[in-house]
């Protein structure tokens, strides 16, 4: 049928009150493959009326429209399936850069692409903090009303860490990399033509746009800001119980995921202080077995053991500081956002859709959480199982070796 | 002339029958063998540990911890009866007098050390005072290991005060100060670091004093470190625990994953709680580590009194050359050495023939008893170094038995721990997966 290689469906406008979901121009089903798309011919409404859904979903005045799972697995496995994805970005090679005014990092934005909207289907593009920044804050205009994921803090005070040390700079990469993930994933913000522009503006592009005023869609976003902190003042009659029922939760899980921070780097601390103690430990039984014969070896064997689960433990707190760390670290950050959601609550009498919007990516944050929670915890589960077995291999290994001597020895000390 | 050095280096291939003018009785008629060892014919065991207060010798009110002695024959296997049960107190005061008798009295043995007086190397949760109930109890241990050593020594097991001070309550203390040992101790030996400069000293003993500092060095610096790793390794444990409860609480907000959280939440409490035992394990692994420590300090005490005795041997040999010197002058009216009094006869006129008579009479007498005294010296050197090195051997074997079972007991409280980290976090990986 069609041999083009592109396959435009008319744009569709749901009914955007409020800027809930107006953020999807020209919004272009996402061919998979090429070749499917051209099989697909008729049956292309199909997919397109599905992943409609899955828009319209948010964008509807109903809330209990039940979320397909092929979406539902699009929105929560950023690795996995990746057929199912259309847009891959990954965030690398930071680099520093040195003017007369100031000094800062800028990072490789690499995006991968099979989207129709896209003029090309490979992008790259250096970015610094700044413009994340300005990314962010133009989807909060966008998408009053939906969760955007947080952002890594501008300086981080605890722990000290120099505002350009390695350290830093990487962890803040690793942040900013799940953060264009989060929004790719995102339904909705995903088809974000500021989130566009980031992804494929060379710098002079992207610095001349970010001068233009606030489009339509901002104005909108203004308008709901006003009416919302017109009404905080004077307070909501009966504010829906599933807003209250939010902010509570929201309060209580906020305070727990700051405490689960605080312990998650306790441990870590804890983890370094003692992998700093075992690493002298090991070399005190070395030198040891220097003033000794009949035990030297026992002794260098225990040494050798200690070194081992030293190294093991080094492993583990890189398993700790690449998965739960930055993990818990964005749920805070979430959390902090999303305790401002209370605003979004008092909109309740003027802007009914917004509710069913934020609530529906609130079930979808909820959904995302649980996912990353039970992942997460699951990989420091294994971090630790597969520590204890490799510490458990190496002193078992020196056991036998001294059994098989202690069986020598008696064998040779037999005499008639 | 004689020489002492000539007699001391070849002393291990000296006869030994000679007659006992050293003070020691030759090492063949003290050794026990294994089977005559107290030992094996007396269950000892210092079975219980008390608070009391008492007045001590300057009439001040005093606390000390009392420790309760218990012995029993071994009873042969046919007669079928226990034998009954004889106890008495002692405090750590009188076991330290007990071992500073031994180590006076038995000079070439490597005395077995007392546990520690206070707590050292202490990691943060054991407390470093002495009425500590675990101090205590581990030093229950150490005294009744203490006695175990003695009891099974070759030698120390036949003496007579160390048997009574298991066996008789009153009037214990006076017996040993009869003994008069105190003023056998050379006062000298305190002075730790004070060196002797020996001209000749023997090789081995040089060689194993070396080797006791190095000992002590390194088993202090082991223990300091692991003190230190005990410590942390807590600290990692311990915060664990903060997830169970935590985890408990949010488990109360979450409808889906409230069950997997809050069992995984108990898994983390098991975890944190599993840290107490196992340090308590190793503690005694610890207190291994430290009776030998402390034994090469005894080791040390050794290689001390022989380098004392060899700096008298060479002193007393020194003494008879020189007064042997001064006979020969005397005799044959040349000086050779400068003395004022030989500057002062040279110049106020020469001694009467029957002053020099008078003095070369008296100076043979002394060169006399010098020499036997010289020739006992030199015996009780020679007996000593053999039993010493004897005992050293003896020693040697059973710390390189000793250590090599301590390190193996160490390996096997690392694998019991990692068997039971693997099963709790197998146990909360399921409740995770579950949440």
């Amino acid at each position: 049928m069609a041999a083009e290689g592109r396959v435009l469906a008319p744009p569709l406008r749901p009914p955007s009150p409020g800027g809930g979901g107006a953020a999807v121009p020209g919004a272009v089903p996402e061919p998979l493959l090429a070749a499917e798309v051209l099989a697909l011919d008729d049956e292309e409404d199909l997919e397109v009326f599905s992943k409609d859904t899955s828009l319209a979903e948010v964008n509807s005045f109903s809330s209990s429209v039940p979320i397909s799972p092929s979406s539902m697995i699009n929105q929560y496995k950023l690795e996995d399936e990746p057929e199912l994805r259309d847009l891959f970005i990954t965030v690398d090679d930071p680099e520093s850069h040195i003017t007369a005014i100031e000094t800062f990092i800028t990072y490789r934005v690499v995006t991968k692409t099979s989207r129709g909207e896209f003029d090309s289907s490979e992008y790259e593009v250096r970015r610094r903090y700044q413009d994340f920044l300005w990314l962010k804050s133009k989807l909060e205009e966008a998408h009053p009303t939906l969760i955007i994921p947080p952002l890594p803090e501008k300086f981080i005070m605890k722990g000290m860490v120099e505002r350009f040390s390695d350290e830093f700079i990487e962890t803040r990469r690793k942040a900013l990399h799940k953060f264009l993930n989060r929004i790719a994933d995102h339904p909705t913000l995903t088809f974000n033509e500021d989130f566009k522009i980031f992804l494929t503006a060379q710098a002079w592009e992207l610095s001349s746009h970010k001068k233009q005023g606030p489009g339509l869609l901002s104005r909108m976003g203004q308008t709901v800001r006003a009416v919302a902190s017109s009404v905080r003042g004077g307070g909501v009659k009966n504010r829906p119980e599933m807003f209250t029922e939010m902010n509570s939760y929201m309060e209580a899980f906020s305070q727990k995921i700051n405490v689960l921070d605080k312990i998650a780097h306790r441990i870590y601390k804890e983890e370094r202080e003692y992998f700093n103690e075992m690493k002298e430990y090991g070399p005190i039984h070395t030198l040891w077995s220097a003033s000794e014969e009949d035990i030297a070896e026992s002794l260098k064997g225990v040494a050798s053991c200690i070194d081992k689960c030293c190294k093991a433990t080094e492993k583990k707190m890189a398993g700790l500081s690449e998965n739960l760390l930055p993990i818990l670290h964005e749920y805070v950050l979430y959390s902090e956002i999303l305790m401002f959601s209370e605003e979004i609550g008092k909109l309740e009498d003027k802007v009914e859709c917004a509710n069913n919007a934020l609530k529906a990516d609130w079930d979808r944050w909820k959904q995302n959480m649980q996912f990353d929670m039970r992942s997460t915890f699951t990989n420091v589960a294994e971090n630790n199982l597969r520590y204890y077995e490799e510490c458990l291999a190496t002193w078992e290994s020196f056991l036998a070796s001294q059994r098989v001597e202690l069986h020598m020895e008696e064998d040779s000390e037999d005499r008639p | 002339m004689e020489n002492a050095e000539a007699e001391q280096s070849d002393s291990r291939s000296e006869d030994d029958g000679a007659a006992p003018c050293s003070g020691l009785p030759p090492p063949e008629q003290l050794a026990a063998t294994m089977e005559d060892c107290l030992a094996k014919k007396m269950e000892i065991t210092v079975s219980e540990a008390e608070k009391r207060t008492g007045r001590n010798a300057m009439n001040i009110q005093e606390t000390y911890t009392a420790y309760l002695i218990e012995t029993r024959a071994v009873e042969s296997q046919s007669e079928g009866q226990c034998a009954p049960v004889d106890s008495l107190w002692r405090r750590y005061s009188e076991f330290e007098l007990l071992r500073n008798y031994l180590s006076v009295t038995y000079p070439h043995i490597v005395v077995p050390p007392l546990p520690e007086k206070r707590a050292d190397f202490v990691w943060h949760k054991l407390s470093a005072d002495n009425m500590d109930p675990d101090f205590v109890e581990r030093r229950r241990i150490g005294l009744e290991n203490f006695l175990l050593r003695v009891a099974s020594h070759p030698v120390l097991c036949q003496d007579k005060i160390f048997y009574s001070f298991l066996t008789q309550e009153g009037g214990w203390k006076e017996m040993v100060n009869e003994t008069g040992f105190q003023l056998k101790a050379d006062s000298r030996l305190k002075a730790l670091n004070a060196t002797f400069r020996v001209k000749n000293p023997d090789k081995r003993f040089t060689e194993l004093k070396h080797y006791s500092d190095e000992l002590q060095s390194v088993i202090s610096h082991l223990l300091r470190v692991r003190a230190r790793v005990a410590d942390r390794l807590y600290g990692v444990y311990k915060v664990h625990g903060n997830y169970g409860r935590v985890f408990s609480e949010w488990s109360a907000i979450e409808k889906e994953m409230g069950d997997g959280l809050q069992s995984a939440g108990h898994h983390m409490d098991v975890y944190a709680a599993s840290i107490d035992d196992i340090l308590e394990e190793e503690e005694h692994y610890a207190d291994q580590l430290k009776e030998y420590l402390f034994y090469a300090e005894a080791l040390r005490a050794v290689c001390r009194k022989h380098e004392l005795m060899q700096y008298d041997l060479e002193m007393a040999a020194q003494d008879l050359t020189s007064k042997k010197q001064q006979c020969e002058e005397l005799a044959t009216g040349t000086v050779r050495t400068f003395s004022l009094k030989g500057m002062t006869s040279k110049l106020f006129g020469q001694e009467t023939p029957e002053q020099r008579e008078a003095k070369l009479k008296v100076l043979e007498e002394q060169i006399q008893e010098g020499e036997e005294q010289l020739k006992s010296k030199n015996l009780e050197g020679r007996d000593f170094v053999k039993s010493a090195w004897a005992d050293i051997e003896r020693f040697k074997e059973q710390k390189n038995h000793d250590l090599k079972e301590a390190l193996i007991s160490y390996a096997v409280m690392q694998i019991s721990m990692c068997k039971k980290g693997i099963q709790v976090w197998t146990n909360a990986k399921e409740c995770f997966s579950k949440m």
